[in-house]
């Protein structure tokens, strides 16, 4: 066959269509802003009776349970297909990546399939978030000894 | 008696796809080849029936095709001496509980994507040889099943890619037997030689599996000196658009233009509309084209002589995470116009 891996690689780039970027990052603005501003609403709603502390907690809370709510009947999961980092970003996202493989390993029982794998997508983000908190405090007591 | 030229082996008198059956989901009964579907649901997780789980679906959709094809063919379960059976499932447990039903001879074979023409084409060398009367040939998958494997969960809020393909929710079954009866006849088949072009990209498989095709079919044009005019159509399947479109680029550099190329996965969905991105892929869209789309041209003298090469992609989500590249392989199959 006429062909060797190195031609075949820009082959197949010339072949393969890239992601719509401007369409996407509209999307991802347009839907990651409203989820954000509805965050924002809650916010001021929840200020009507609570300090400022207590508001923004309750806000999250709140976001994490829509997200859990529009994920149960596959419709975050529709809205994502078109918004991307929009959906994937904010707190509705993370909340989405708790949600869906509980639901997906159910069959496979509370202890092997939702309990072990609930944090299979956010886990990392977890380990690595606490890594990074980590190296940050580190930093952090360094530069109070330096300055 | 069967013989083999390089690595096609020709059938002197070969032997015959006596019936068929196409099984599909939702998507598929939206499809451009929905009419000619023998089984079509739009309840793919089976859950009217009691089933929980995604796996049991794709098992009974898999026992939708083989039953119905075994009632056209008008044979009995008893009387299939062997079943070759594979799907994307890790260790072909689709299969494996189809089987459990269906009581008859099984050997399992896994050629992912490939599977279809893979079992065809090992139920045909039995066939004309003798060592068995009726055979069947059978594969599906199932979008739910492959995503949980290979990707995230379902709910999980995830973009697509514009080269990914859409597993399909298909499963298609061919019942052969030896030379003499009614059928379509198989005339050939080529296994194909495993071919890694260094393609990592879990969501370009099209592009992954094209040099399997390319290569496969050069060594049948190669072995049998036909060349792609003699052919009313070259099917393959799964490239996808991108695959598809490599695959003809391809051919015209070895000399060998295919105007006639369709591939599978662009031909079980209407690829514009129906948000499948690349086309369809998995085990069961070859198999429900060949089963609900070629076999039916042949029988009606649409086609007379076409050439059926499914391809698959031989990489697991292991060694796709280790970083490995993908395998890629092609199984061509020579079918005539139905004697």
């Amino acid at each position: 066959m006429k062909l060797n891996p190195k031609q075949y690689a820009e082959m197949v780039k010339r072949a393969s269509p890239s992601s719509p970027v401007w369409r996407d990052c509209a999307w991802a603005f347009g839907v990651g802003g409203g989820i954000c501003a509805l965050g924002e609403a809650l916010r001021q709603l929840f200020l009507l009776w609570y300090d400022a502390a207590l508001a923004g907690t309750l806000t999250s809370v709140s976001l994490i349970f829509l997200s859990t709510a529009v994920t149960l009947p596959g419709w975050y999961q529709k809205l994502a297909a078109h918004a991307g980092a929009g959906t994937l970003v904010p707190i509705t996202g993370f909340a989405n990546s708790v949600v869906s493989p509980a639901i997906e390993f159910k069959p496979e029982g509370w202890i092997t399939g939702v309990g072990a794998k609930i944090f299979s997508i956010a886990g990392p983000v977890i380990a690595y978030g606490t890594l990074a908190s980590f190296v940050w405090g580190v930093l952090y007591w360094l530069i109070g000894k330096v300055g | 008696m069967p013989a083999r030229k390089k690595d096609t082996l020709f059938f002197d008198r070969p032997p015959l796809v006596a019936a068929w059956a196409a099984a599909g989901g939702k998507k598929e009964s939206e499809g451009p080849l929905s009419s000619q579907f023998d089984f079509l649901t739009q309840d793919g997780g089976f859950s009217a029936q009691g089933c929980t789980d995604w796996e049991q679906a794709e098992s009974l959709l898999q026992q939708q095709a083989a039953g119905l094809c075994l009632r056209k063919a008008g044979v009995a379960r008893k009387d299939v001496q062997l079943t070759f059976a594979g799907d994307l499932q890790a260790q072909c447990t689709a299969s494996n509980y189809t089987m459990r039903t269906l009581g008859t001879p099984f050997a399992g074979v896994y050629g992912a994507c490939s599977t279809m023409a893979e079992t065809l084409a090992l139920a045909a060398c039995f066939a004309a040889c003798g060592l068995a009367q009726q055979a069947l040939a059978l594969t599906s998958s199932h979008f739910c099943t492959a995503e949980r494997q290979f990707r995230t969960p379902l709910p999980y809020g995830a973009k697509r890619t514009p080269t990914a393909q859409w597993t399909a929710t298909a499963a298609g079954a061919c019942l052969v037997r030896a030379p003499g009866a009614a059928g379509v006849p198989v005339l050939s088949v080529t296994f194909g030689r495993v071919q890694d072009y260094a393609v990592r990209d879990i969501n370009n498989m099209g592009a992954a599996m094209m040099p399997a095709a390319a290569d496969t079919l050069l060594r049948y044009f190669d072995a049998t000196g036909a060349s792609p005019q003699d052919f009313d159509a070259i099917f393959t399947g799964d490239l996808g658009q991108v695959g598809g479109d490599l695959l003809r680029e391809q051919m015209d550099k070895e000399g060998l233009p295919m105007p006639n190329h369709r591939d599978c996965g662009c031909l079980l969905y209407k690829v514009e509309e129906q948000n499948v991105q690349a086309g369809g892929s998995g085990a069961g869209c070859s198999a429900a084209v060949l089963c609900s789309h070629i076999l039916p041209g042949l029988q009606a003298g649409q086609y007379r002589r076409v050439l059926f090469a499914a391809t698959g992609a031989l990489m697991s989500q292991t060694t796709f995470l280790q970083g490995e590249s993908i395998p890629g392989i092609a199984h061509c199959i020579e079918l005539g116009g139905a004697l």
